[in-house]
């Protein structure tokens, strides 16, 4: 049982909790996931960790209410408990000093993208962010990441915000403006696949963090699995961070309509 | 006193002595073996969770009991990882004295209901009967294991193990599942101060995520473990070692030995086309999904594909425990498909027995090649090369060719895929110094189950690479005399 102890409300759909979970808050890095379950017949279902406090021992997630597990989790208020909560899971962003990266986020994507920019920023890296959304209201973070990178560009579908494009034109004015040595990308599969393509096709080396279905998260049961050059490969313990080039986004993308 | 010396004493105690004058071995030997009362197959295939074996009536196992003749040698004791006092306690179940006999399978046993109801007895203890040499079947050691244990559950006057006065040392063990919960009784019975860590929200391990409640209800295995934590152990959850907390936390916090019993993690898939596409799935996802997760209920949060056509590749327990599970959730075809023949099956003949009469297919020397997918993404048909049996292989079975251009094809909804598991390389990978053999398992010392690290023991799965419960159990109980040892110096 892990107490909430913070909600906010980036938009009606997308929520920030601040959870206890000390021992978590003490051993995670940028890049690692945990797996919640909600209520005694609950499902379990991955989360990135967006941040985490160890001083006062609680780890941050962001959630967009989409399905039935995601809605229930969106629905706790500030002093509910989560049922179960573990990790940290998955193996943390490597991290060094390359040069210039980008990171691309979009959705709620752009959360766990979070601890990524800043590591890298630290690691002494210059750190462009691109942020896209569908509209002004879904932006999030923005002023963390100005914080913490050294420029940020935001996108948004309708223009309402920033510039008017997808998260690919962002990028693609970054490259063509300077040499970028890494692209790093979070968000929903599709936007992935089409930041990955892009960045291919400019021999950009890439990593996208996947969010695939888990049951166990710990390499127990293979749901999560996708092939990357060629071979299967689980998220939850070989990821969930991928050379984006090698991963086939088209079956990942089939694989998470599984139960719908 | 040595372990034979306890074996003779008990013998020669006056009941014992008096019982066995009571009737002449040759009629006890002339009783036929009992037959275990079981659910009718057809309504079982339908019946989700209750327990096919129905266990002996009292009397059943009073006359059964009457078949051991409490050797002097009991070769049985030999065939037993745990080291069961097995004639005491027949011998008490034949008296009627059925708690002792509970209390005597309590004495070396964290988990007598569990082992009654999933030990191959067959390849241990009854292997060994006496009766076995007379051309006569074993007494039925496992239904009387099981009599005895769930005899007390149901009496309501559990005895709850004797513990040694604590000694405030602390022992970790990483794993709850069988290797684990014996050690940790073994621990607690010394006095230690012992804590299991367990990654899953659940206590239990594989006696719950993968054994399904037809053959181990969960609610056994959850008495079972309020006696240990009756005992003083100590269950820690959602708590992974080797990610939440490290080695060097675990010194830091104080304990002095550490028993890695993570299990086999990873399942093994057979690499050809189309074993990603949606429906087809490890046994690990299946019965997780069915049995940890209860899946199948509406309450439950957690999905799971109901198929109508399902493919079980493999022939061990888990295949046939995942056949099963599809049969009862409603396929019309749930099939078992093996490269070898029946013959040569790992699966238990009790298994396979039931499986048959639930109405389960068998298609043997038949080794899948492709799944092929609809336009969705869904599995919806399998080629299968025929195969034939060559000569032994390693394993000292006959191994599998195929037949050249022997091909079938079979129209399937779902396929579970039960081909093996890999060691969990979690502990392996986060415990400097740890010697790993080329399988992943923790290499340790065979009489004492030390690792290369001295503080650190294991067993299990993550030693044997996939094996029984039993021997898992074994593994414990050896852990825990050496670890004892090691500590008193």
């Amino acid at each position: 049982m892990n107490k909430i102890v913070s909600k906010e409300y980036f938009s009606p759909q997308v929520v920030k909790l601040e959870v206890e979970a000390p021992l978590i808050a003490r051993s995670r890095k940028a890049g690692h996931f945990v797996i919640v379950k909600v209520g005694e017949r609950g499902e379990r279902i991955p989360l990135t960790i967006a941040d985490a406090n160890r001083e006062i021992g609680t780890i941050t997630l962001v959630i967009q209410a989409v399905g039935n597990s995601s809605k229930k989790i969106c629905a706790l208020n500030e002093g509910d408990y989560i049922t179960d909560l573990v990790g940290p899971l998955g193996k943390a962003t490597h991290i060094e000093k390359v040069g210039t990266v980008v990171c691309a986020g979009g959705g709620v994507g752009v959360a766990p993208l979070l601890p990524i920019v800043t590591a890298f920023h630290e690691a002494g890296n210059r750190v462009i962010v691109v942020l896209a959304a569908r509209t002004k209201d879904l932006v999030i973070l923005e002023d963390q990441m100005r914080a913490n990178s050294d420029e940020v560009i935001v996108m948004t579908d309708d223009g309402s915000y920033g510039t008017k494009g997808l998260v690919t034109n962002g990028v693609e004015s970054v490259i063509q403006r300077e040499k970028v040595d890494l692209c790093v990308t979070i968000g929903p599969a599709i936007m992935m696949k089409f930041v990955s393509a892009l960045t291919k096709k400019y021999n950009v080396p890439t990593v996208a963090s996947l969010n695939t279905i888990m049951v166990d998260g710990t390499g127990m049961c293979g749901a999560c699995r996708i092939t990357v050059g060629g071979k299967t490969k689980f998220v939850c313990v070989d990821g969930p961070e991928f050379d984006a080039h090698q991963v086939d986004f088209d079956e990942m993308l089939m694989r998470l309509k599984a139960y719908n | 006193m040595k372990e034979e010396e306890i074996i003779a004493a008990r013998r020669s105690e006056s009941w014992r002595e008096e019982l066995r004058k009571s009737k002449k071995n040759k009629e006890r030997t002339d009783i036929p073996r009992v037959h275990m009362n079981e659910l009718d197959a057809i309504y079982r295939s339908h019946s989700r969770k209750e327990e096919v074996n129905l266990g002996l009536t009292a009397e059943q196992a009073l006359l059964e009991a009457q078949r051991c003749l409490d050797c002097p040698n009991p070769a049985c004791m030999t065939g037993c990882p745990v080291g069961i006092n097995i004639p005491t306690f027949i011998k008490y179940i034949e008296i009627g004295k059925f708690l002792d006999a509970a209390k005597t399978l309590k004495e070396t046993s964290a988990l007598p209901a569990v082992c009654g109801r999933v030990c191959p007895q067959e390849k241990q203890c009854e292997a060994q009967c006496i009766h076995l040499k007379m051309k006569k079947e074993p007494v039925a050691v496992g239904y009387l294991e099981r009599f005895a244990a769930d005899y007390e559950r149901e009496s309501g006057q559990m005895a709850v193990p004797e513990t040694a006065p604590a000694n405030g040392t602390k022992i970790a063990v990483v794993g709850s599942g069988p290797a684990g919960l014996s050690f940790a009784g073994d621990m607690a019975k010394r006095g230690y101060d012992v804590t299991v860590f367990e990654a899953l929200h659940e206590i239990g391990g594989v006696l719950k995520y993968g054994i399904p409640e037809f053959r181990l209800p969960n609610r056994i295995v959850d008495v079972e473990i309020n006696i240990l934590k009756q005992m003083g152990v100590k269950f820690l959850n959602n708590c992974i070692v080797g990610k939440t907390i490290s080695y060097e936390d675990l010194h830091e916090d104080g304990f002095k030995g550490i028993f890695a019993a993570s299990g086999a993690g990873l399942p093994n898939f057979m690499n050809i086309p189309g074993e990603n596409l949606i429906g087809v799935m490890s046994s690990n996802e299946y019965l997780t999904r069915v049995n940890l997760m209860d899946a199948a209920s509406p309450e439950s949060d957690t999905p799971v594909l109901i198929g109508k056509r399902v493919a079980v590749i493999g022939g061990g327990n888990t295949a046939m425990d995942s056949v099963r599970t599809a049969r009862r959730l409603g396929a019309d075809r749930a099939i078992i498909v093996y490269r070898r023949s029946e013959e040569e099956m790992p699966a238990r003949i009790e298994e396979v027995k039931h499986a048959k009469e639930e109405g389960i297919e068998f298609l043997t020397l038949h080794n899948p090649i492709e799944y092929l997918g609809d336009e969705t993404g869904h599995v919806k048909q399998m080629r299968l090369q025929k195969m034939a049996l060559g000569e032994p292989d390693a394993s000292g079975r006959r191994r599998p060719v195929p037949i050249e251009g022997a091909i079938d094809a079979i129209e399937v909804d779902e396929v579970i895929v039960s081909v093996g598991v890999s060691p969990n390389p979690l502990i392996p990978s986060t415990f400097p110094g740890l010697e790993v053999s080329k399988w992943g398992t923790i290499v340790v010392n065979s009489d004492t189950m030390q690792s290369a690290l001295p503080d650190v023991y294991a067993g299990g799965d993550i030693v044997r690479g996939g094996a029984t419960v039993i021997l898992a159990m074994g593994d414990g109980r050896k852990a825990a005399a050496a670890i004892d040892t090691a500590l008193k110096g």
